[in-house]
């Protein structure tokens, strides 16, 4: 354990340290306190000039009323989650059958594929703008949330690829050659072997996915307009441009846009952390 | 199923007799496992980066097909890219990021040491001080920039009270990159801390016993003992901040959407302007932009994948 465990240490410092925590805590979150307490304010506060003061009435439900019931807010959730959810389902299940590919069997071009997926995942992604707006206008899928949704599959494939693959790697061989030489088909081995023995990293990579899918803005720009297939990230922009400069009504938006991916950390925290530190420990 | 009654029943006894497929299933599968994804790869991922290089090559606004309605122009797009002057000014940009993008991980580490305690809730603070990295890099943007507002700003009323500022970071051209790059270095440094702080569950206890006994220190223990047992979360946080860094785009466009006068474009946001974002679109121009911070990106590229593919031969 380093540093030195906080109970071997002097009583002063246990103070000292028990102290420092919250005070740490709250420095390294003030941004986003700021914007909670903005979130809570009244319309007046901000044209009398008392920004920091005492809020001059708590208008915690009239503020996120108006985000959720006199907006396009509701609409733009709506579109996040409609984009979200069949990315991650297409993505692990394409993955699923990616790693197991690589991860067990021997063949040759094996690592080439594999280490093609991983290169992939990390090219910086403008380079696939152009291409890839043109091919979605072509498909006919431009402004759709199916376009963008096709195109997160394939995108996140490759870093998903990685992780599975790495993930079927650690199992136990012997338990599919047990399989094999019982007489068991390869795609049973698949669905009745693997798979269940997948469960954690598919509900480590659901998370993941969901999150960066949810989060993601740039091809949100890039392949939709308009609150009919527009995502949160890029509905929140046209939000904020109705309510220019009414800061109150813009902080509740934004913190709504924020908050399905931090319920679902808080929510499924060991899996989040366990899918984004694979590979930290050897 | 006319004839199944001449098909006799014992397979294992005449292996011939299987069907072509249950010979070969061994060499099969893997294939088939692999066709989706990889169709799906390569008509999304590995194809459009050729076309990226041909698009450049081009003189083209998107409209119709590329050869029939562009013109090539062979490397003029290039040729422009060197005189240009906004060029230059992301690319100066994309090194800054790139430079202070890295404290990520000093940063990530020094946090992570100081919460690498058992004291009562210390979970529950572990889980606050990752949290900014869950929140969209959209909303990270808006948090900051009304944090840096010149009146309306807290950060502007903390530096108030010891009779500092006010500053207008993201209106001032030679601060608003470093005022961006701050918000960016917020969530990547919460990465980097739940990186090391899985690091350092797993370092060797024994071996800081041995050490302590050797009489090593604060700092000799840090940099010759716990560090090197760190270097698999140093390698991934040094492959996702590198990665980060020249993916920036978000908080730009939210937060200054490359003003004041230009100050704080970088590639892949000046590729965006180009290509899209500009009267008429110079999808051409944009993509040669686009080659030039792939280009960049390769040699890290190169460099991971070299290093993954040494781990990948030690294993075997």
């Amino acid at each position: 354990m380093f540093p030195t465990p906080i109970e071997k240490s002097s009583r002063a410092w246990q103070i000292g340290y028990q102290t420092l925590l919250p005070v740490a805590l709250i420095a390294w979150l003030l941004p986003l306190i700021a914007v909670m307490i903005f979130s809570i304010k009244p319309d007046s506060d901000f044209t009398n000039g008392n920004y920091w003061g005492i809020p001059g009435s708590f208008e915690m439900f009239n503020n996120y009323g108006k985000v959720f019931f006199e907006s396009d807010m509701p609409r733009y959730l709506l579109n996040s989650l409609l984009i979200t959810v069949p990315t991650v389902i297409g993505t692990v299940a394409l993955s699923c059958m990616t790693g197991f590919a690589l991860g067990v069997y021997k063949f040759r071009g094996n690592l080439l594929i594999f280490f093609m997926f991983i290169a992939g995942n990390f090219v910086p992604f403008q380079i696939l703008m152009v291409p890839v707006r043109d091919l979605t206008l072509d498909l006919n899928l431009y402004d759709t949330k199916r376009g963008l949704i096709l195109f997160h599959i394939a995108f996140q494939t490759g870093f998903c690829t990685l992780f599975m693959r790495n993930f079927i790697r650690a199992l136990p061989f012997p338990l599919i050659e047990a399989a094999r030489v019982e007489g068991v088909s390869e795609w049973r081995i698949f669905l009745y072997v693997v798979i269940p023995l997948m469960k954690p990293a598919i509900a480590a990579l659901a998370v993941l996915i969901f999150t960066f899918i949810w989060n993601d803005y740039f091809w949100a720009i890039v392949l939709t307009q308009g609150p009919d297939s527009q995502p949160v990230t890029a509905g929140i922009t046209q939000f904020n441009s109705e309510y220019r400069a009414a800061y109150h009504l813009m902080s509740a938006g934004s913190i709504v846009a924020a908050l399905p991916p931090v319920a679902m950390f808080f929510l499924m925290q060991k899996h989040f952390i366990a899918g984004l530190t694979l590979g930290a420990v050897k | 199923m006319t004839n199944a009654p001449a098909v006799p029943t014992t397979h294992a006894a005449q292996p011939d007799r299987r069907s072509w497929y249950k010979r070969n299933e061994i060499a099969i599968t893997p294939w088939l496992f692999l066709l989706p994804g990889i169709l799906f790869f390569a008509a999304y991922v590995v194809i459009p980066i050729f076309q990226s290089f041909q698009v450049s090559f081009y003189r083209w606004d998107g409209l119709g097909d590329l050869t029939e309605q562009g013109q090539f122009i062979g490397l003029g797009n290039y040729q422009e890219l060197a005189t240009d002057r906004n060029f230059e000014i992301s690319l100066v940009n994309n090194i800054k990021w790139l430079l202070l993008y890295l404290l990520a991980i000093p940063l990530g580490l020094f946090i992570a040491l100081f919460l690498n305690q058992t004291v009562t809730g210390i979970r529950l603070y572990k889980s606050l001080f990752f949290f900014p990295f869950v929140i969209s890099q959209v909303v990270v943007g808006l948090v900051f920039s009304w944090f840096y507002l010149p009146s309306e700003g807290l950060l502007n009323a903390v530096i108030g009270l010891v009779g500092l500022g006010p500053v207008n970071i993201l209106g001032d051209p030679d601060m608003a990159t470093y005022g961006i790059i701050a918000a960016g270095l917020w969530p990547q440094t919460a990465y980097c801390m739940i990186l090391y702080l899985t690091g350092l569950n797993a370092v060797d206890p024994e071996q800081i016993e041995a050490a302590r006994l050797d009489g090593a220190k604060k700092w000799k223990m840090l940099w010759y003992i716990i560090i090197p047992q760190l270097k698999p979360a140093t390698f991934i946080a040094f492959v996702v901040t590198i990665i980060g860094a020249l993916r920036s785009f978000d908080l730009i466009s939210i937060m200054t959407n490359g003003g004041p006068f230009g100050s704080t474009r970088v590639l892949s946001f000046y590729m965006y302007e180009k290509a899209l974002a500009e009267f008429g679109f110079r999808m051409g121009y944009g993509a040669a932009i686009a080659v030039v911070l792939f280009v960049i990106m390769l040699f890290f590229i190169a460099y991971f994948l070299y290093s993954m593919w040494r781990d990948e031969r030690g294993a075997r």
